[in-house]
């Protein structure tokens, strides 16, 4: 797909701009295939208290254009994102850093053009000091809009959003043909360890992605991070060995309007889990969904760093019986008929459908599907706090840990708490958890949180965790996916 | 002559104006707010939602917006998509690739239909009509995009003729199965119109008397006939260009050609105000134009027909 936005970093933030981005930029730190944190373009980050970070860089790395890469790509780079002057669709990311509020002010211009909490110590070395512990903050270092920027960036910003330069593996070969492709070629000066072992990268661009995989059932089209839903049941046939089903970090959830009284009387706590139990999800994700989501067992998918199993317990079990007990026990649906909202313009149908159907039939209670044509209403109905009955909520993952999917929201007043879900003894747990000392430490008090969550409040069901239908030609071998639903690139070998 | 065409230039002006602020009004008040899907499902931070509207110029009246979207393209600024490229540029790389397909299809369709018209239409009952008939009647019945797909199907993953997808737009080769996908439809029905016309014609008094002055049959059909058969045939053709130009998202999508149509349909799913409008409006320019040059036609081919 076409990336919406100028490839800046900082301003990408969805799909297809974000497969650029990732390969045109290294950051400081990043995932490996099993979803482990490692070091890139720093040597080290030491910190004692997770609140202040001694960063070093590793030496002799240049960005495409022979620049060298300093402490100062990086620091200069992610205040110039975090001004507010600056419009940055991510810069929200910063938000964690001391003097954050001073360059993005919730209102009026910047009052500082730089964060108090980044200083340059030399040249290959800075430090970062946050507001307040936060045990993940290395693992949100991974994101992009981490990225350094050349100093080439700041002469003309509109030209570098058409001709990036970055310091990553492949680097732009010619213009970027907008809505045909975007090429790249291996960066020679590339220093990290994940060389590529290909020549380079050519982005295609299509309206349909029907018309994609006839291009990748005949051999036009090399790899495709997704195929076509309706194709889900057939294109094993199709290619063979060379379809790819591995689960990501996304998960499907339904969510409960909270801000609606009805909704958020205490007993409806019983409701929500009974309805939950009325959902047979494992034969819906094998019939409806023809394997390309699994069953959930909590919101954290398996292949995210710090999934414990079980969170959601007996609640997620398929139980007819007492799912109806649950609801009866609960004084029922509010309005005796749950209305469950979804986006039809991605492919929510299929199971949308079958949700409700199981609802109906095994939860005793009326329920029809809400289609809104497009992803944008929904939302705007979403956040303008419309909502009356359940509505669809997924997830997908910003750092392959457990943090991102629980903190971001089921905190109070989070960014993305669509059900104004709010308790403060959760609120406390996860701030006990952003404090700790390790990240063995951090993912167990979030995972006590997360099964609190839905044994104990159930603001959303947790339905399915997604899966990345993918698949590669013939004429490529070795490609593999991680848990962002990106190929390894470097590892990519063309077939002679 | 002259004043006509200078009368129907002026009419364009209030059609422009009124297209133009009508599909403003319809875009902005498609529901959702462009600004705030941006930011996908994340929580869209105020202080850059504001100063990304001030930017677009959306924090204003609706009227003033309009006003200055308006008075920027009379000095040729189209304005600027949400994702910060100017809508010019947009359109300069869409309307080339739709052109050269929608001109290829119309070719098609000119040169094809008529041929195979005016052959069937004299020789009514023959197999050869019997024959054209029954396979424009399946092209009509059977929806476009079921056409595009068996075509890609067959040619493309089959048999493995053509490429499923067009590769480059600029090679005309690769455009022509979408260009005959495209134009099939109107293709049977300018079969059948000339066709009926041709028949009717052919049993008019004036033939009869070209025949029986003895003039040349090749001159019997090709200005006598032809010329009062085309007036219904060109008024079709001249509003199906327009159609063709817009109107291809289908084929646009299934032979992933990156045209106006798929533009457009984006650009409506994303409430882009500015390219919409933009895009809409060069549209509205072809109807206009193509429709003139229509009315222009029928003076040629019909000498009674005489413009004030």
């Amino acid at each position: 797909m076409e990336p919406q936005n100028p490839i800046i970093p900082s301003n990408t933030n969805e799909v297809g701009g974000g497969y650029i981005v990732k390969n045109l930029f290294r950051g400081l730190v990043d995932f490996d295939e099993k979803s482990k944190l490692r070091l890139v373009a720093a040597e080290s980050i030491d910190t004692a208290d997770n609140q202040t970070f001694k960063v070093k860089l590793k030496p002799g790395w240049k960005f495409h254009n022979g620049e060298d890469q300093t402490a100062a790509s990086f620091v200069d780079a992610w205040n110039w994102a975090a001004n507010a002057k600056n419009k940055q669709l991510n810069a929200s990311w910063f938000e964690p850093i001391k003097g954050y509020d001073e360059v993005h002010p919730a209102e009026g211009d910047p009052k500082a053009e730089k964060m108090e909490g980044l200083k340059v110590t030399s040249d290959l070395e800075f430090t970062i000091e946050l507001k307040k512990p936060v045990s993940t903050f290395k693992e949100q270092l991974f994101y992009d809009v981490f990225s350094p920027l050349p100093k080439a960036f700041y002469k003309d910003t509109k030209a570098f959003g058409e001709h990036p330069i970055g310091n990553g593996p492949y680097q732009q070969d010619g213009d970027w043909q907008h809505k045909v492709e975007f090429k790249t070629k291996k960066f020679a000066d590339y220093k990290g360890d994940d060389k590529p072992k290909n020549g380079g990268v050519v982005f295609k661009f299509y309206n349909k992605d029907d018309a994609a995989y006839n291009d990748l059932v005949s051999d036009k089209l090399d790899i495709m991070y997704q195929v076509p839903n309706s194709m889900a049941g057939q294109y094993q046939n199709d290619l063979g060995k060379r379809a790819i089903s591995q689960m990501f970090g996304g998960n499907t959830n339904i969510s409960f309007p909270l801000y609606e009284a009805e909704w958020n009387k205490p007993e409806k706590v019983k409701v929500r889990q009974g309805l939950s139990m009325a959902i047979d999800r494992e034969t819906i994700a094998k019939t409806a969904l023809k394997g390309s989501k699994d069953a959930a067992d909590g919101y954290t998918p398996k292949v995210v760093e710090g999934y414990q199993g079980g969170a959601c317990g007996e609640f997620c079990k398929f139980d007819p019986a007492k799912a109806k007990e649950l609801i009866k026990a609960g004084g029922g649906v509010p309005g005796n008929k749950v209305t469950l909202t979804y986006n039809a313009d991605g492919a929510n149908k299929e199971w949308a459908d079958a949700v409700c159907n199981d609802i109906r039939q095994n939860g005793g209670v009326e329920c029809v599907t809400d289609p809104k044509p497009t992803f944008q209403q929904a939302r705007a109905d979403i956040t303008e706090r419309r909502m009356k009955s359940a509505f669809r909520m997924a997830w997908v993952q910003d750092f392959p840990n457990i943090q991102n999917f629980i903190s971001a929201q089921y905190r109070t007043k989070a960014g993305a708490n669509d059900m104004e879900f709010s308790d403060k003894a959760i609120d406390e747990l996860m701030d006990k958890a952003d404090a700790s000392k390790t990240i063995e430490e951090s993912n167990k008090l979030y995972a006590e949180a997360e099964k609190k969550i839905i044994q104990e409040h159930m603001p959303s069901i947790p339905l399915f965790f997604d899966h990345t239908l993918a698949g590669y030609s013939k004429k490529v071998q070795n490609v593999k996916f991680d848990s962002f639903r990106q190929a390894i690139w470097t590892d990519v070998e063309v077939k002679k | 002559m002259g004043r006509f065409v200078a009368r129907r230039l002026l009419q364009m002006i209030p059609v422009f104006i009124g297209t133009t602020l009508l599909i403003f009004l319809m875009v902005y008040s498609l529901p959702g707010d462009p600004i705030k899907s941006l930011f996908g499902p994340k929580a869209a931070d105020p202080a850059t939602v504001a100063r990304l509207r001030h930017e677009y110029g959306l924090d204003k009246p609706l009227l003033e917006q309009y006003w200055n979207y308006i008075s920027g393209l009379f000095q040729g600024d189209f304005g600027q998509s949400f994702t910060g490229r100017p809508v010019a540029d947009l359109m300069s790389e869409a309307f080339p690739v739709t052109i050269r397909l929608a001109l290829l299809a119309f070719g098609f369709e000119v040169i094809v239909g008529i041929a195979l018209g005016v052959l069937t239409g004299m020789r009514r009952g023959k197999f050869l009509d019997q024959f054209v008939l029954v396979l424009t009647l399946i092209v009509i019945s059977i929806p476009v995009f079921v056409i595009g797909y068996v075509t890609q199907f067959l040619l493309g993953l089959k048999w493995k003729v053509i490429t499923p997808t067009v590769q480059d737009s600029e090679n005309l080769g690769q455009l022509m199965i979408p260009a005959i996908v495209l134009a099939a439809l109107s293709l049977a029905y300018v079969i059948r119109l000339t066709r009926t016309t041709v028949g009717e014609n052919l049993r008019a008094d004036y033939i009869r008397t070209a025949v029986a002055k003895g003039l040349p049959r090749k001159r019997v059909v090709g200005v006598h006939l032809m010329r009062n058969s085309l007036i219904p045939v060109v008024t079709f053709l001249g509003t199906d260009l327009g159609l063709l130009m817009g109107g291809a998202i289908v084929t646009e999508g299934i032979f992933n050609i990156q045209g106006v149509g798929f533009t457009l349909f984006k650009a409506i799913q994303t409430s882009e105000g500015p390219t919409v409008v933009g895009i809409v409006t060069v549209l509205v320019l072809v109807y206009l134009l193509t429709s003139l040059l229509v009315d222009l036609l029928y003076a040629v081919l019909d000498p009674r027909i005489r413009y004030a």
